[in-house]
């Protein structure tokens, strides 16, 4: 293994954990916070896009469901935020698996046909009962993490730190399940779906399992955001919402465990950076996707592997 | 003892019966053989008894029991093992990630077992290598375990194709053109390896185009043409089969 490879944990972390002490104002702490929730969500959509391989467009919905179980079991029931995550978490995968049973019968391109309807119609729920959630209007006052023991979440640098935190455990958990059997049967499923049924490997159990641990990694960054954030309205589930995340996940490289945390923090740091220029910064990343996918459609991931392949050759 | 008998085996696509009324019986332990004509039926056959194709009728019958219908992966999970033609591999997976995929149906860790990597799951995990590097050392590429699938030779591969089909212990092994593409130093290398995995109680049926192989190997061979049965027998009788011949070469 490269040296690049064994110290990349370390330093990463040692990186997350300063970032938050060198940012110089309240404005781009938040934007760090919501980099590490939307880097949670990319991890996620990669279970199901980069480890099996099959790309679901639905995310944003399940996004959305995690955001608002935590902000409506909050405002309306009473439901402390640190009750409401896992509620929320359990209940997008849930929807998950659900989804998962009736998409995943379709493959390729109708799969993805079919989740990018799924989340849309999540997207258009969200938008229309009004009674459950205030429609346009959204969720207002959101209660944030309440304090556990004598650590409180209530300034922004202890909730970019919370969200840094589940990130690693997000990252872990990943790690974990990538190098286990379970990740290999996914290699598997990715790789071939008919050997992987010849070696007796129950395909739609595989991908179904992916879908739901994704949908589930979705819904906890929605948690997060709902709470951090302390309003949510119905453009947090938009259809945008999958879109960019997916664009972090091939950025950084479908299927690398780290890969789509570094390309959230290009892509979404990249778009703060051009935030003034409104709408045409979809013109810069529009030219910027078709000549990653032209010249690097294996991603950061991709890239440093390759280069890591040549320079043990030479 | 029959290992796997069909009766009546057939498959149509739309008005083509790719596979129409087959009886065959392949006795346990024995190396069996199917040849027959480009487009004959004979990987339809394959899939059918493997489970890959649902048949249009007939019925399947594994070690005593109706498997008719079962989906692949619970085929694979009773005991029976599969190549397919083309040479079909976890490409970007090392070798011995390739046979540890072929192992996953003997463990039952699951996502749990993943996230708190629990005891069981490096038990598993202990079972599973020592079972990928026996079966890679059955077939000669014990020094290849950590290269990638795709680096390895169009031999090589598929005699990882074999070790993958072979670690879970199946009791019935298919080869769909186990020659084809290799040269003849190599296809007797192959053909002492089939020997031996034989040799190991294993019964295999392949099919074949290099008839010097099939007459070597196998004991009882079955003709397939335009999806029917023509023939059945040993490989003498087989050679000098009026039906075989005319197939073959056709009409006088």
């Amino acid at each position: 293994m490269s040296s690049l490879k064994r110290f990349a944990p370390g330093v990463a972390l040692a990186a997350g954990a300063g970032l938050p002490l060198l940012v110089p104002n309240e404005y781009y702490l938040q934007i760090l916070t919501q980099g590490y929730v939307f880097a949670i969500l990319a991890c996620g959509l990669n279970v199901i896009v980069g480890f099996a391989g099959q790309l679901s467009l639905a995310h944003a919905g399940f996004f959305g469901i995690g955001a608002y179980t935590v902000a409506l079991l909050a405002t309306k029931a009473g439901v402390a935020f640190w009750l409401g995550l896992p509620a929320g978490i359990i209940v997008t995968a849930a929807f998950g698996h659900a989804i998962g049973s009736i998409c995943l019968r379709s493959k390729g391109h109708y799969f993805s046909i079919f989740t990018l309807a799924v989340g849309l119609i999540i997207h258009i729920v969200i938008q229309k009962w009004e009674s459950l959630t205030h429609g346009h209007v959204g969720v207002i006052g959101i209660p944030g993490p309440g304090s556990i023991g004598p650590i409180q979440f209530d300034s922004s640098i202890a909730r970019s730190y919370l969200a840094l935190a589940f990130l690693a455990l997000t990252l872990v958990a990943t790690a974990r399940l990538l190098r286990s059997p379970v990740g290999r049967t996914l290699m598997a499923v990715r790789e071939s779906e008919p050997l992987a049924a010849a070696v007796g490997l129950d395909v739609m159990a595989a991908k179904r399992l992916a879908f739901t641990v994704s949908a589930a990694l979705a819904g906890l960054a929605g948690g997060l955001y709902a709470g951090f954030i302390g309003f949510l309205g119905p453009e947090s589930s938009n259809v945008e919402v999958t879109f960019n995340s997916l664009l972090y996940v091939m950025v950084g490289g479908m299927g690398s465990l780290s890969g789509p945390v570094a390309g959230t923090f290009i892509v979404y740091g990249l778009s703060q950076v051009l935030q003034v220029l409104q709408e045409y910064q979809m013109v810069i990343f529009g030219l910027g996707l078709v000549l990653l996918i032209l010249f690097m459609p294996t991603g950061l991931a991709g890239l440093i592997r390759s280069w890591s392949i040549r320079g043990r050759r030479s | 003892m029959m290992l796997l008998e069909t009766h009546g085996l057939t498959k149509a696509f739309g008005g083509l019966r790719a596979v129409e009324g087959v009886d065959h019986q392949v006795a346990a332990g024995s190396i069996t053989g199917i040849i027959g004509p480009n487009g004959a039926g004979k990987t339809t056959f394959f899939n059918l008894i493997s489970g890959a194709l649902p048949p249009t009728s007939g019925r399947i019958v594994f070690e005593g029991e109706d498997v008719t219908r079962l989906p692949a992966h619970q085929m694979a999970r009773r005991g029976l093992a599969r190549t397919f033609q083309a040479t079909t591999l976890f490409a970007e997976a090392t070798a011995i990630e390739n046979v540890l995929v072929g192992y996953r149906q003997q463990t039952k860790s699951g996502l749990w077992d993943a996230l708190i990597r629990s005891g069981r799951l490096a038990r598993e995990e202990r079972e599973a290598h020592d079972a990928a590097r026996v079966a890679l050392d059955l077939v000669g590429l014990a020094g290849y375990a950590d290269k990638l699938a795709n680096s390895l030779t169009q031999e090589q591969q598929k005699r990882l194709a074999m070790a993958l089909a072979l670690v879970a212990r199946p009791r019935l092994l298919l080869l769909d053109e186990p020659f084809a593409g290799i040269n003849a130093e190599q296809s007797r290398g192959l053909i002492a390896l089939i020997e031996r995995i034989a040799a190991g109680g294993v019964t295999v049926c392949l099919i074949e185009h290099q008839m010097q192989a099939v007459m070597h190997l196998c004991q009882r061979i079955m003709v397939l043409d335009y999806g029917k049965k023509i023939a059945e027998g040993t490989p003498d009788e087989i050679r000098l089969d009026p039906a075989v011949l005319e197939a073959y070469l056709g009409h006088k």
